[in-house]
């Protein structure tokens, strides 16, 4: 099952590697991890994508909870939450395909950031899932390159993660 | 600066081995009376020495390597002691900060490489960083679930020219570091429940209870209930083993009625156990009919393995204190609540089964007989070595006879290394045991194999003059790598024997101005160890090359995706018949 975990780390050298680390140690995958500054300059946030069952997810974040820097893990699929990816794309837009990739973007809410004669780049905010099936709508033959940032999440309601 | 730390956090010794990027904390040290550091031959004994030191003591141990080679060869220390969950703080030495990352002479990214064994590590940004890490790192060995603590510090911030006011903090206040020291209450009351509930209890203890210093409230609570306890390898000593509620170890070269015991219980109480293969055997088939009640510091070692029907997260203390006054409580309300008789019933039936396979009723071990078997000179040795001697080990199949045979009765006397299986951590041990009890009587019970992987301290030996004794099980072979090829490979030894190329053990520790005896005939052997303890040499090492059949195996053995109870008990019979 696929999960999203959250993790506020403190903001030191180092900290990064061992969260990669222990994922590479324990044999545990990372589908995407997305790091950051937060409001609070001294903490990091971390969205981190993984496939686990309950058993697994439990010492997934029992044991990102052992490592010294981590304040503090959520792993945001036990309830109700948001997730978002950014995705920039760079397509082929010559001639004809011009005008069609321009509806594209328009059907799936995404904005035309940079423009040249033969190409444009697309940028596309939403869920996961969307920017694939944005992906697998257009023509493969005219993408010349896709960036996406991987997810970051947060959980709906009143619910937070935050040191009191 | 780094010095002072230690001095002020009450270092008494230092185990380590100079080199370019540590010269200027060596002048230090050299500066200083407070602490003694200790010269090893190689790095890696220093941290077996660290290693054994702390879990002789429950203090960290402490190591000061250079950049490097100095730093890689600690690496093997630091894992074992890792596994082992031993406090120790290892300091290495760095290239200078501007020279780190340009593969500088002796530069290793000590961090890095160390990074998947240990529980934290700092690389020294400054000088004046310097009291607080030093504060932190000795904080979080010792605390929650101990392991060693890497401190890599470049050589521009060990200079004696640069300076920063010194004050070494007193407390420590880490929003990311709080382990857990009580139980939940609402666990602790239902594993109480369970307890007084059971019909076939049995407690299944380990290393947690050493390092929680537990064994005392362990004791008491075993007592007032009457309930078997068995242990790991690394549990060892923390339950008398002369109590007549005793089973001896569980697990694959565990006893017959522990692992008998494990089987068919209905309440296994884990206290600092981590439910290691090595005891569970397949864990599908692990302990089928019992409510699993798991107290452990470290809360991802709960329900790793086996799930715990009730899982408590706390200190072995802490926890056992509580379940005490719970227990009593429980037991005021409802005294007959314990069902006596059916526990009675259930010591019998252990008793049965220590009677059927137990190690006592192996025949050969009493009779005189050459070659002389592993297990009588263990046996032996229990006889002769003074009452309370640590006794350290390395690993194989001596380590397993020390562990089934030699009766230990008190908490942090046997040392060994049990997580990581580390050849080579007898000798330096037993040094690191000497020099944290001074007085004490310490042995070393090691193979030829293992011996020889560091065999140098013998030197650091006599600089000291540490008067170890050590007995080597000699077989002339890397004995259990060869009992696994008799039994799984078609008996085909592949490299893992080599009679013609062993040295002469008694002249080379003679070599090292040392004290060597040999051992062929039984007759000798008790004889010879009386002589290795005698007064004479009481301020001498003294090694014994006790000659022991090559062939024997050490047994019982779990059968390998079994279940517990599932064991080969000699070269010709096995639990599968009865099951």
């Amino acid at each position: 099952m696929r999960r999203i975990i959250a993790v506020l780390i403190e903001n030191e050298a180092g900290a990064l590697s061992r969260v990669t680390g222990l994922f590479a140690q324990r044999n545990y995958n990372i589908d995407s991890l997305t790091v950051s500054r937060t409001e609070d300059e001294t903490l990091s946030r971390m969205t981190i994508e993984t496939i686990a069952d309950d058993a697994g997810v439990e010492q997934i974040t029992k044991h990102l909870n052992k490592i010294v820097e981590v304040v503090k893990v959520d792993d945001l699929s036990e309830h109700r939450h948001l997730v978002r990816e950014i995705m920039l794309v760079k397509v082929r837009a010559e001639g004809l395909a011009r005008a069609e990739m321009k509806r594209m973007a328009d059907i799936f809410r995404g904005q035309i950031v940079d423009v040249t004669t033969s190409t444009f780049t697309i940028q596309l905010v939403g869920a996961d899932d969307k920017l694939s099936s944005f992906i697998e709508a257009i023509d493969p033959n005219l993408v010349l390159e896709v960036a996406r940032s991987g997810v970051t999440g947060i959980a709906r309601g009143t619910r937070t993660l935050r040191i009191k | 600066m780094l010095i002072r730390a230690l001095q002020d956090e009450g270092v008494e010794y230092i185990f380590g081995y100079p080199g370019g990027a540590a010269l200027h904390i060596y002048d230090a040290i050299f500066k200083q009376q407070k602490i003694e550091h200790i010269l090893v031959r190689h790095e890696q004994a220093a941290t077996h020495m660290a290693d054994a030191y702390a879990r002789a003591t429950g203090k960290p141990g402490v190591v000061l390597v250079t950049s490097g080679p100095g730093a890689t060869n600690a690496i093997t220390g630091i894992a074992t002691a890792y596994m082992d969950s031993s406090p120790m703080i290892v300091i290495s030495g760095q290239v200078p900060s501007n020279l780190i990352g340009t593969d500088a002479f002796q530069e290793t990214d000590m961090i890095g490489v160390s990074r998947p064994v240990v529980k934290h590590s700092f690389l020294v940004p400054s000088v004046s960083s310097i009291p607080g890490i030093v504060k932190k790192a000795f904080h979080i060995a010792a605390s929650g679930r101990p392991g060693p603590v890497v401190i890599d510090i470049p050589k521009d911030t060990t200079d004696p020219g640069i300076t920063a006011p010194y004050e070494y903090p007193s407390t420590v206040a880490m929003r990311s570091y709080n382990p857990s020291v009580k139980g939940n209450h609402r666990q602790v009351v239902r594993a109480v429940g369970h307890m007084l509930d059971a019909k076939r209890p049995v407690f299944y203890v380990g290393g947690g209870v050493m390092h929680g210093e537990a064994s005392d409230r362990l004791r008491k609570l075993a007592n007032t209930l009457g309930f078997p306890v068995t242990s790991t390898l690394m549990g060892l000593g923390a339950f008398p083993a002369s109590h007549p509620h005793w089973l001896g170890m569980l697990g694959m070269h565990g006893t017959y009625e522990a692992n008998h015991a494990m089987h068919h219980s209905d309440c296994v109480i884990a206290i600092g156990a981590r439910f290691d293969d090595r005891v569970t055997n397949e864990p599908r088939k692990f302990c089928p009919g019992a409510t699993i009640i798991h107290v452990d510091v470290d809360p991802a070692s709960i329900s790793k393995i086996v799930r715990a029907d009730v899982p408590v997260v706390g200190e072995a203390e802490v926890v056992i204190s509580q379940m005490l006054k719970e227990l009593d409580k429980q037991l005021a309300r409802s005294p007959d609540r314990l069902d006596r008789a059916a526990i009675d019933d259930w010591l019998a039936r252990i008793d049965a089964w220590r009677r059927q396979y137990g190690l006592d009723e192996d025949a050969r071990l009493e009779q005189p007989r050459d070659p002389i078997l592993p297990q009588q000179a263990v046996r032996a040795l229990a006889r002769i070595a003074p009452e309370n001697a640590y006794v350290t080990s390395d690993v194989g199949q001596h380590q397993m006879f020390v562990a089934q045979h030699f009766p230990f009765q008190a908490p942090r006397r046997w040392i060994n290394s049990g997580g990581l299986g580390t050849m080579g951590f007898g000798l330096p041990a037993a040094m690191g045991v000497q020099f944290a009890d001074l007085g004490a009587s310490v042995v070393c019970v090691t193979g030829e194999g293992s011996f020889m992987m560091n065999l140098q301290e013998l030197s650091t030996c006599l600089q000291y003059r540490l008067p170890l004794k050590i007995i080597c099980l000699n077989n002339q072979a890397l004995g259990m790598v060869k009992q696994w090829q008799d039994m799984q490979y078609g008996g085909r030894h592949s490299h893992s024997t080599y009679q013609d190329s062993l040295p002469d053990f008694v002249s080379l520790v003679d070599s090292f101005g040392h004290v060597g005896l040999r051992v062929f005939k039984h007759a000798e052997l008790e004889p010879t160890l009386r002589q290795a303890f005698s007064d004479k040499n009481k301020d001498k090492l003294v090694f014994v090359d006790i000659l022991v059949d090559p062939q024997e195996h050490v047994y019982p053995m779990a059968i390998k995706g079994g279940a517990m109870c599932d064991m080969y008990l000699s070269k010709s019979e096995d639990t599968l018949a009865d099951s």
